[in-house]
């Protein structure tokens, strides 16, 4: 199981080279450049080759590639052309927004899709399954921002004072603030030390949950219900729809029947014997999901009015901001190697015989 | 092969642990109704094998299916009796079902490989029988019993055993566990189907003699399906022959092979390969086992039949025979037996 992991480890490590050089050579293909698009109209030929020297962008490519790379590896991400802070600033403010709210609509799409379709298999051909597998393919088929103006039309504006209302736009309703773990705590941390408490106090429901501040995470909570629903529907349905497959596949199999014969009672046999078997490819689903799940926050954040990394990708993107453009794009492939990474240690977890492999 | 429980007397006289009446499983398909069991009887006496034998898809392993009821949608039970020491196994609720099941009444299949769930440890599987029918849940159970429960099915090695995966483990092998699984609670009945068709043959007598050797030390009942003549004979005490839904002939094994009376097992047995007899060809049955959505009128065998031809016999074709006992312990369902004042 170890050296299962530690090969796997072994493979990202290629993976994210790979992923570092793409996205360098993609952000420098775009026609335009840097200096115009973040100076505008007092961008001179003088002034551009001064920015240009300083950022280093009179180099070859090769030397900028060389120079980012031991950056990197040495933990610098670089500082953005455009705002002129290092990345990693940006990167506390943005990425815990975009990260919670993944990881919500996650929530919501597993504790919501896994049950649906165990029930769906279970009883297949009733009337539930019917309904639910109508559901599904009609939430695969939403395109994500029009659900989530929808969504915020219906419980933002149609469903206004009533209890079902729920805030359309923002993380936090105004006057409400939670105070940062790390200062709750009494740590005494500013500066760089603070990178790492800071992503962590900018994950607002986490933070409520290590001061015990309930009000707080109550109201952070209920801001992302409906960006969570919007970007997690998509998944749901996928989840919903495989699990059911992949359950109906198994509950036809003759250890299935053992269970019954054995005299295992029907929760056991699709408890225990049918659905460790059948999360297989629903695991695989679930970190594939995770992919359309980011892209899919880009424009559930510009809907909710939710400055994530979404927005601050989409900007950086037009206004050439390489540095920006490239630590993202880094972040969001570490994530989704990790992810993937964890789906295979819970693949060697359910199934034995991948162990051996 | 050769046979040793033969000279042994089938324990007979004795009440009879499993009842099976007029037993009828249908499926209800697009396509119409499938009578997969229509109207099977025959009794199982307490250390007894009953072999259950007939061609694929005649119906013995619904009969199996039925009695513990495990058919699945689109099939149901439609009528008949399975009384279980004096108890209809039919009439009983969910929940007495699900406790009789591993407990008093086993089963066994014929592919053990894939009867085994892949993901869970031997341990795990075997211990989860005394699991789910332990009467004090706050006992525990302990691997220590796994590991008894496949040194009673003769495996080598058994502490190091238990913690192996189905993957891990030859036919043979997982074909005992499915056994020792089974025998957790000394069942009154072991239902065995097919127990050994995935085998080699070798391995093959290995099973049968630890069925037999169970069967001799706890007094315990056997339905032994299968379609394998050879192991009817070297098994069973007493043989039911179904086709197509139905049974056709039941006597003692030996009487069976002697004397066979319906044209059908006639053919079963003449189509076995006698070694050291040169035949240019083997005896086969011509034709097919019947639809069993769009049976024939009269008896179901009539379309194969050489001996309604020879015998020039009318009425099969229209009216379906019955039962009867031809000879002393011996019923067949055939009109070369059974006269007019028979019914």
């Amino acid at each position: 199981m170890a050296s299962y992991l530690a090969r796997r480890l072994t493979l990202a490590v290629p993976v994210l080279l790979g992923i570092l050089f793409v996205t360098f050579a993609l952000a420098r293909l775009l026609p335009g450049d840097p200096c115009r698009s973040t100076l505008g109209e007092k961008a001179t030929d003088e002034i551009c080759d001064a920015f240009n020297e300083r950022y280093g962008l009179n180099d070859s490519i090769l030397e900028q590639f060389r120079i980012y790379i031991n950056d990197v590896l040495h933990g610098d991400l670089g500082e953005s052309l455009k705002f002129g802070r290092p990345v990693t600033e940006l990167m506390v403010e943005r990425l815990p927004v975009t990260l919670e709210l993944s990881a919500f609509a996650m929530l919501f799409a597993v504790l919501l899709g896994i049950p649906l379709g165990i029930i769906s298999a279970y009883y297949h051909n009733s009337a539930v399954d019917v309904g639910t597998m109508i559901g599904a393919n009609m939430g695969v088929s939403m395109p994500v921002f029009w659900l989530g103006l929808m969504l915020s039309y219906l419980f933002g504006v149609a469903l206004k004072d009533t209890p079902f209302w729920l805030p359309p736009t923002g993380r936090l309703t105004a006057g409400v603030s939670i105070q940062p773990f790390y200062e709750a705590w009494g740590w005494n941390v500013d500066g760089d030390a603070l990178t790492f408490p800071g992503f962590i106090a900018n994950i607002n429901t986490l933070n409520a949950i290590l001061i015990g501040d309930w009000n707080g995470f109550r109201d952070a909570a209920k801001h992302l219900i409906l960006p969570a629903m919007a970007v997690g529907t998509i998944p749901l349905s996928i989840i919903a729809r495989m699990t059911r497959s992949s359950l109906l596949e198994v509950l036809g199999l003759n250890y299935i029947r053992t269970a019954r014969a054995k005299g295992v009672k029907e929760i056991g046999v699709v408890g225990r014997h049918g659905l460790r078997n059948a999360m297989l490819p629903v695991v695989t689903i679930i970190g594939l999901s995770l992919g359309s799940l980011l892209s899919g926050a880009v424009l559930t954040e510009t809907v909710f009015g939710l400055s994530g990394v979404g927005r601050i990708l989409y900007d950086s993107i037009t206004g050439r901001d390489y540095t920006v453009v490239q630590a993202f794009t880094l972040i969001i492939a570490v994530v989704f190697v990790f992810i993937n990474l964890i789906v295979d240690a819970l693949y060697a977890y359910l199934d034995p015989r991948i162990r051996l492999e | 092969m050769t046979s040793n429980n033969k000279d042994k007397p089938p324990a007979s006289g004795n009440e009879p642990l499993l009842q099976v009446r007029d037993l009828k499983t249908y499926f209800f398909t697009r396509e119409g109704t499938v009578k997969a069991v229509d109207g099977v009887s025959f009794t199982v006496r307490r250390g007894e094998i009953r072999g259950i034998v007939g061609e694929s898809g005649c119906g013995k392993s619904m009969t199996a299916m039925s009695i513990l009821r495990l058919v699945d949608k689109p099939g149901r039970i439609v009528s008949g009796e399975a009384l279980f020491r004096g108890e209809d196994l039919l009439k009983k609720s969910r929940r007495e079902m699900t406790a009789m099941r591993g407990q008093q009444i086993s089963m066994i299949f014929q592919e053990p490989k894939s009867s085994l769930n892949p993901v869970l440890k031997i341990s795990t599987q075997l211990l989860e029988v005394l699991r789910v029918h332990r009467d004090d849940r706050s006992v525990p159970v302990k691997t220590e019993a796994a590991v008894e429960m496949l040194r009673g099915v003769g495996i080598p090695d058994a502490a190091r055993r238990v913690d192996n995966y189905p993957h891990e483990m030859s036919g043979g092998m997982a074909q005992r566990v499915m056994i020792a699984m089974s025998m957790a609670y000394a069942p009154d009945l072991l239902i065995a189907d097919e127990p050994t068709t995935a085998l080699d043959v070798t391995i093959q007598a290995q099973v049968l003699d630890l069925i037999r050797k169970l069967r001799d030390d706890r007094d315990m009942a056997v339905m032994l399906i299968t379609h394998d003549m050879g192991v009817v004979a070297e098994m069973a005490d007493i043989v039911t022959v179904m086709y197509a839904g139905t049974a056709v002939e039941e006597a003692p094994t030996i009487e069976l092979f002697e004397e066979p009376l319906h044209p059908y097992t006639r053919g079963l047995i003449n189509s076995i390969p006698v070694m050291g007899q040169v035949k240019d060809r083997l005896e086969v049955i011509p034709g097919r086992v019947p639809d069993l959505i769009d049976l024939p009128p009269g008896c179901r065998f009539a379309p194969r039949c050489k001996a309604r031809i020879e015998h020039n016999l009318t009425r099969c074709e229209i009216q379906e025979p019955h039962l009867i006992e031809a000879q002393p312990g011996h019923r067949v369902r055939c009109w070369l037996y059974e006269s007019d004042d028979t019914v």
